[in-house]
């Protein structure tokens, strides 16, 4: 492993703050505040965070319509995303995106994304720019089962191959696409073996596990990061709340979600791993939980109270008016 | 008569016309749901609208197709399925997906009666929800409409009720050309009156909401019943204005509206699209091209600006025409002559 202890203290605060983000949210949802559709993260945060943990604001990703961890994990502000989810005038997109269109080019964060599928060539076009720079950046793709189904994404896997562009698609396979089950929609099942049909090289992990994805990702990048073309991380995982936020979730067993919680939580692994290895005590891990406990509770209450966007606000950032 | 929703109406159309005709199939994402599912239980969404609510109990998975994600081939297939000899409806969860989906929209299914020199039929109905009004931002909210109704070999339907919703999804099923259904999704909840059994409402025959003298109003979908608002108010001032809803855009029943200004001198066109190219400007070159003498006052058209769709609520309410638009409207063409 090596992670220094700076290191890990930073990856479990990312994934702890994308999961109080995300069951706050899952709350306050019920207050009826929020508007919009709000598909929530929780449960696969060990993905978002071992792909980005390797990158730096000039790698780009794509993101998806579950799209609040890997902005988290990619760097972007937190009370800024609350108050976009909130509608609010400072939100990081002005309220004009929302929960589905949260962006932050700074960050190299393209965007997440309403339209199933959409973020994959968009990622491939990055990394075109990223070849031609040449300064061993990269661009990623965050796909779901569900998306890895739609022809752009196939389209992508391909270009990308041909092209030989610095480009890693990262496929989180959590069981559904909405109501549907992976083991119904997804045709052979092993979604790696059909990236690897492109040529491209899979690197498989356990999305419950940080460990893993990390290390996957380390073995995708260093084939992307030095002119060897695409390659693919593989994380099987499970979300925890429904599809979008109200969804009754009848699809699914009783009791599947309480068991992923329980038996392969990934916040739960991670600190089991490093405090029996010695590498940080409890405590460390606990003042990070307090800490980003008051930042998610002072993003709220800041989000709640932020000021909304005026009727004016519809017609700027657009090069004509009608 | 019975009162339903508008999502009841489309469910009923469905029910009735899937058992009168096996040809009939219905394919889309999660148009039933919970396959592959850990519970076993199917039917698990009914469409994530429920429009197509049970009938995958009535006709099994061979009839009631759920797809994975996969918009270019769940209309490319339905073509298929199509010139093969059934009749498939399918679904497009919103309107925005057309994206996706649009070489086998406008470029094969519109095509192939024409191109094939007429040899070929495409029965296809595609559904779709569309419309603003539920904060699900630019990619989720959009009207499309305009862009189908531009492309020749589509018939286009816009229901702005239960009643008309119903018998418009029986005649769309049952014609032998490719139809685009819109159902704006804050009209899914909308109640009226529906008779239980099997009718048709023929294209290109616009309804006549509401009769009046000083000016005509056409209006489509969830701007049917924000144009009846601002009548209430006006008709409380003894200003009263025929009220269109064209019901499909393609056909066009440009009749009725052409009479109606022949009578009230004055047009307003009510579209929850962007003004360019929209429906509403569509109407208006219509009318001021043909109806021109007729006309006391210059057409108005009450439209969305021309932005995409924004998400914060104060925006999208600033985005969507409403009865305020509307009424100032009516008061414009009113003191313009
Ligand atoms: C083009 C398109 N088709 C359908 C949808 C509706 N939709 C949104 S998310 C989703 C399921 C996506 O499943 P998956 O890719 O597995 O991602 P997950 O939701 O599991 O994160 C569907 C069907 C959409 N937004 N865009
Ligand atoms: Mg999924």
């Amino acid at each position: 492993m090596q992670l220094n202890r700076d290191a890990l203290l930073q990856a479990y605060r990312r994934m702890r703050t994308i999961r109080e983000f995300e069951e706050r949210l899952h709350i306050e949802n019920r207050t009826g505040e929020i508007a919009g559709f709000t598909h929530l993260y929780a449960g696969q945060e060990a993905v978002a965070v071992g792909v980005c943990e390797h990158l730096t604001d000039k790698d780009w990703i794509a993101s998806t319509h579950r799209g609040h961890g890997h902005c988290i994990a990619k760097g972007c502000d937190v009370g800024g995303m609350m108050k976009e989810i909130y509608g609010r005038a400072d939100g990081l997109c002005k309220g004009k995106g929302g929960s589905m269109h949260i962006a932050d080019l700074d960050k190299g964060m393209l965007g997440a994304n309403a339209i199933v599928g959409g973020g994959p060539p968009i990622a491939v076009g990055a990394a075109i720019a990223a070849k031609l720079a040449g300064e061993g950046h990269v661009a990623v793709s965050f796909t779901g089962d569900g998306g890895s189904n739609q022809g752009t994404v196939l389209e992508a896997l391909n270009m990308a191959a041909v092209l030989k562009v610095p480009k890693i698609f990262v496929f989180e396979n959590n069981g559904y696409s909405e109501h549907t089950g992976a083991a119904y929609a997804l045709a052979g099942q092993d979604l790696g073996r059909r990236v690897e049909g492109f040529g491209i090289p899979v690197f498989r992990a356990d999305g419950f596990d940080f460990f893993s994805v990390y290390e996957a990702m380390r073995q995708a990048l260093e084939i992307a990061r030095n002119g060897g073309g695409p390659a693919a991380v593989y994380a099987t995982c499970t979300r925890y709340f429904g599809h979008f936020e109200g969804d009754p979730q009848n699809y699914r067993a009783k009791g599947e979600v309480e068991k992923f919680r329980e038996e392969s939580d990934c916040l739960t692994g991670f600190r089991a791993r490093v405090t029996e290895a010695g590498l940080i005590d409890a405590a460390a891990l606990d003042a990070i939980d307090a800490d980003v406990l008051a930042e998610i509770d002072t993003a709220t209450v800041a989000a709640k109270s932020a000021a909304p966007p005026t009727a004016a606000d519809v017609l700027t950032d657009v090069y004509i008016s009608y | 008569m019975p009162v339903i929703t508008l999502r009841e109406a489309l469910n009923e159309a469905l029910h009735l016309e899937m058992a009168r005709d096996p040809r009939v199939i219905v394919l889309g994402e999660d148009v039933s749901g919970g396959a592959g599912g850990t519970s076993g239980q199917r039917d698990a969404a009914g469409g994530i609208f429920g429009v197509t609510k049970g009938l995958i109990h009535k006709f099994g998975d061979g009839r009631v197709i759920d797809t994975p994600i996969s918009e270019s081939c769940i209309i490319g297939a339905a073509n298929g399925a199509a010139l093969a000899g059934l009749r498939p409806v399918a679904e497009l969860m919103f309107a925005d997906f057309v994206g996706v989906a649009m070489d086998q929209i406008f470029n094969q299914a519109a095509k192939f009666r024409y191109m094939f020199g007429g040899k070929a039929r495409t029965p296809l109905v595609i559904r779709m929800s569309f419309g603003a009004g539920m904060n699900c931002a630019a990619q989720h909210s959009q009207t499309i409409y305009p862009f189908m109704t531009a492309v020749p070999g589509l018939k286009v339907v816009v229901p702005s009720n239960p009643y008309d919703a119903k018998g418009l999804l029986l005649t769309a099923i049952r014609d032998d050309d490719p139809v685009v259904f819109f159902e704006h999704k804050a009209l899914y909840s909308r109640k009226g009156e529906v008779p239980d059994g099997d009718y048709m409402i023929p294209f290109g025959e616009a309804a006549l909401v509401r009769e009046g003298e000083h000016a005509t109003i056409v209006a489509l979908g969830r701007m049917v019943p924000f144009a009846e608002k601002a009548l209430d108010k006006l008709n409380a001032e003894g200003i009263t204005c025929d009220l269109i809803d064209p019901r499909t855009t393609s056909p066009l029943d440009e009749e009725t509206i052409l009479e109606s200004v022949s009578n009230t001198g004055r047009l307003i066109v009510v579209d929850e699209s962007p003004p360019r190219c929209s429906v509403a400007s569509d109407i208006a070159a219509i009318v001021a091209q043909k109806g021109f003498r007729d006309l006391k006052a210059p057409i108005e058209i009450v439209t969305a600006p021309h932005t995409p769709v924004p998400f914060a609520r104060e925006l999208e309410r600033a985005y969507v025409p409403g009865p305020a638009q509307i009424e100032a409207a009516v008061r414009k063409v009113l003191a313009d002559g």
